[in-house]
């Protein structure tokens, strides 16, 4: 064992948040530009787009909308707009919602504890079905088991989740009337759209566990293992859990993008008020500092979730003290 | 980990507040509705506080348009007629405890005539207090004033609910509720206020959310989740009138669905053009099949509630496709290959542009495109946003343009037809038509005439839109809400003023 090439446990983890910091502040300077890019091409008139949020249907004018347009400043050249948000951001101010007239960021902090309600308790309820499940079928390919989560996984990714969520408030609110069908204001009303969110990703869950736990019995060292005269149980919890845990947290995490697609759907069909909900509405209206405030959001929270997921494989992983 | 530990707070959180709920003596009666609570300036979304009766303004409306005294307890107008005193109610109350003085009254019109909104419409010179009361003077006649200051935007506010550059940063007003809870733009709670000068509400609180699909409002009224649901689709309706624990209440609103004209295009300047398009829509089956309301077709651009606009005696508007065919023809359309009109090597072709926030108006744009391809007129439809309407107004790019005009945006008619109908058009009215008959019988009834002299003018602006057509009534708007049976005394407003909480009350089991 050469000194040199041990490297700590430490230092990787510096490594990795290294690596991501950059990438943090890459991301937020192209999702800045992109989406600053992006709303100035949409069609119509921004002005006239905000002064029928502000104002609504009934009283759209274009009286209103030169009023809007003053205010905001929305006859400076784009380029100018564009210095003036970023320098703004940059400072920490993400500015007032130009339809609600609240600060971005009061209006972010409250999104993103909804979202962040919602996503965590989708996975958990992916993950306390999923794992076991896929654990199971993994050793037992081609069982019974095995037979249905394949089909469970391909029927929860072929069913939309808008059309899955429909079904789940028909069954339990309208028939059975068991749990609210919307809203966030009331007890129970988590219950289905964490249903419909984790549903697709048990699934996927379970399939990828599955594929891991078949590829890691397979392997020479868990074979040697056995052949050693330990028991299977002993052999799986020693030598079995945490290289399956690698490679599942690994694609896991690449499929918690699936959440964040997920929320935006799931979010506006449950009325669930968070960053999904806001972000579309906030394109609807043009509502610009929200957007821009949306997607960076968005954009953070992928970043950290694959830095949470690195550190988490970092820490699982046997040869991580390791180069 | 923190995730994990905001999590357990959340629950925890959850847990406690549903508790404290229980303990409530009743939970709030729940409304569920489409609009989002966008702004709390009254200069904004002012209506959404007005409904819930949070907020209140010096005039106020009964469900058939008669001012009534809201916060000034009576008005009157000097013999010049260019000066109003309104003397304020006594005992009324910001929901901060203070009391409303006449200065505040002042300050909250004053701001508001800094801000687009109806106000502007009115001949102001000053606004003071005197006395007690408000003392409004004009430039010229305007008997107008008090319907004005029934609207929204002139919510009188409290003095700390103004930012110093105007803006509003808190609603506090003087309604017979007060804002509780507020979470913009989806939900807010309100409880009743115990000051309040009218007589006390039976209902304690009242909840609302803005739920964006009609299909999830459907459902929650289905479950007993919401008690009053708004902007029920016509095929919901129809569903959740079988559940037997849900009723379906409805009002004809002064709404019309219509369609805006650019009368200077070249296709549509002749009136016979326009009359042509008219003849061509088939308003009773088009009613029929998408509002499932086939009274609601409309044969002239008021509806019948509107009493003192709608006119029984002129003729009505018909379906007749083959006199359609026939006036295109004499304006020289000729069939091209394709079945469109041409003339001069042109085709007869129009872009509708419409929008879905009131999700009747997408398929009614179909069907109208449908109905016009059968005497070889192609409609392309445009589905985008309200704004577009105005936008291509202004800038002259649009030819058909379908909304549904509120004609109730404050209690007088006349208001929103100045708007629409004046010799320059309105952005949700006229384009590029104006009928000297129209505009002078407009000012004359903005000017106090006498009723004959009021009977009069409103025929001939009723006449003249009925025969030149600037724009093309579709429908007449049937406003429905599913309400709990656990209700009772829930009447809805036609103004779309107020959802009138104060009248309602939880039946005796």
């Amino acid at each position: 064992m050469i000194a040199s090439s041990v490297i700590t446990m430490g230092a990787l983890s510096r490594r990795i948040a290294g690596q991501r910091l950059v990438q943090f502040v890459l991301v937020t300077l192209v999702v800045c530009s992109l989406c600053f890019l992006i709303v100035q091409q949409l069609p119509g008139d921004v002005a006239f787009r905000i002064a029928a949020g502000r104002y609504g249907y009934d009283y759209v004018t274009a009286d209103a909308a030169e009023a809007v347009r003053r205010e905001l400043g929305l006859d400076l050249p784009a380029w100018q707009q564009f210095v003036r948000w970023v320098g703004r951001t940059l400072s920490g101010d993400f500015g007032v919602s130009l339809v609600t007239g609240v600060g971005v960021a009061t209006e972010l902090g409250e999104h993103l504890r909804n979202t962040f309600e919602l996503a965590l308790s989708s996975l958990f309820l992916a993950m306390l079905v999923g794992l076991p499940v896929g654990v199971l079928s993994g050793l037992r390919p081609g069982g019974g088991l095995d037979r249905l989560t394949l089909a469970w996984t391909v029927a929860a990714r072929a069913l939309p989740a808008f059309m899955f969520g429909l079904l789940l408030i028909l069954v339990f609110s309208v028939h059975l009337e068991w749990f609210p069908v919307a809203g966030n204001e009331e007890g129970g009303t988590l219950l289905l759209p964490t249903i419909t969110l984790a549903a697709g990703l048990a699934g996927l869950m379970a399939r990828i566990v599955r594929d891991n736990v078949i590829q890691v019995t397979a392997s020479e060292y868990y074979r040697f293992a056995l052949y050693k005269g330990l028991s299977p149980a002993s052999v799986f919890f020693r030598h079995g859990l945490r290289n399956i845990g690698v490679t599942s947290i690994t694609y896991a995490g690449m499929q918690l993008i699936l959440l964040l697609e997920g929320v935006v759907v799931v979010e506006s069909l449950f009325a669930w008020p968070g960053l999904g909900h806001a972000l579309v509405h906030s394109v609807f209206w043009r509502d610009v500092p929200m957007i821009q405030g949306c997607a960076l959001m968005m954009a953070w929270l992928f970043v950290g979730m694959n830095t949470v997921t690195d550190l988490a494989c970092l820490a699982i992983d046997p040869r991580g003290r390791r180069e | 980990m923190s995730f994990t530990f905001n999590s357990v707070r959340i629950a925890a959180l959850a847990v406690c507040s549903s508790i404290a709920m229980l303990a409530q003596a009743a939970p709030p009666l729940k409304i569920v509705g489409p609009w989002e609570i966008h702004s709390i300036d009254p200069a904004g979304n002012g209506v959404f506080f007005t409904r819930l009766q949070v907020a209140e303004s010096l005039v106020d409306a009964d469900t058939k348009s008669v001012l009534r005294p809201g916060l000034a307890e009576s008005w009157k107008v000097s013999a010049d007629k260019l000066s109003w005193r309104f003397v304020l109610r006594k005992n009324a109350f910001f929901h901060d405890g203070s009391p409303l003085t006449a200065q505040d009254v002042v300050r909250s019109l004053e701001i508001a005539r800094k801000k687009p909104g109806v106000i502007k419409t009115a001949p102001i010179k000053q606004i003071s207090a005197q006395k007690g009361d408000v003392i409004v003077e004009l430039t010229k006649p305007f008997a107008l004033l008090p319907a004005l200051l029934a609207h929204a935007s002139t919510q009188i506010l409290a003095p700390a609910s103004y930012a110093a550059d105007g803006n509003v940063k808190q609603v506090i007003a003087t309604g017979p509720y007060r804002i509780s809870q507020l979470a913009q733009p989806q939900s807010i709670l309100v409880e009743r206020f115990d000051k309040w000068w009218g007589k006390a509400p039976d209902i304690d609180a009242v909840s609302y959310l803005s739920v964006s699909r009609a299909e999830s409002r459907a459902l929650m009224a289905e479950s007993g989740q919401a008690d009053i649901t708004f902007g029920l689709d016509p095929v919901s309706v129809g569903r959740v009138r079988q559940k037997g624990s849900v009723q379906i209440v409805s009002v004809t609103l002064p709404r019309t669905i219509l369609v805006k004209f650019n009368a200077a295009h070249a296709a549509l300047k002749d009136v016979d053009a326009r009359r042509a398009i008219s003849l061509a829509i088939d308003r009773a089956g088009l009613t029929k099949a998408l509002l499932r309301d086939p009274e609601m077709a409309a044969t002239q651009l008021f509806p019948p509630t509107m009493a003192d606009w709608h006119r029984s005696d002129i003729p009505p508007l018909k379906h007749d496709p083959k006199q359609a065919v026939q006036l295109l023809a004499a304006l020289g359309w000729k069939p091209g290959s394709d079945g469109v009109l041409m003339r001069d090597g042109k085709p007869f072709e129009l872009t509708l542009r419409t929008f879905p926030d009131r999700p009747e108006l997408p398929p009614i744009a179909t069907a109208i495109q449908d109905q016009l391809r059968k005497v070889g007129i192609a409609v392309r439809v445009s589905i985008g946003n309200s704004s577009e309407i105005p936008a291509g107004h202004r800038d002259g790019t649009l030819e058909l343009g379908m909304g549904a005009r509120n004609f109730a945006l404050v209690p007088d008619p006349l208001v929103t037809l100045i708007d629409d109908y004046g010799d320059k058009g309105g952005d949700w009215g006229a384009m590029n038509w104006s009928s000297p008959v129209v505009t002078t019988a407009l000012q004359r009834l903005a000017v106090d005439p006498t009723d004959n002299e009021a009977r009069a003018h409103r025929a001939q602006v009723v006449t003249q839109l009925q025969s030149e057509l600037p724009v093309l009534p579709i429908a007449w708007y049937r406003q429905s809400a599913a309400v709990t049976r656990k209700l009772e005394g829930v009447v809805l407003d036609p103004l779309e003023r107020s959802y009138l909480l104060t009248e309602m009350r939880w039946r005796k089991p």
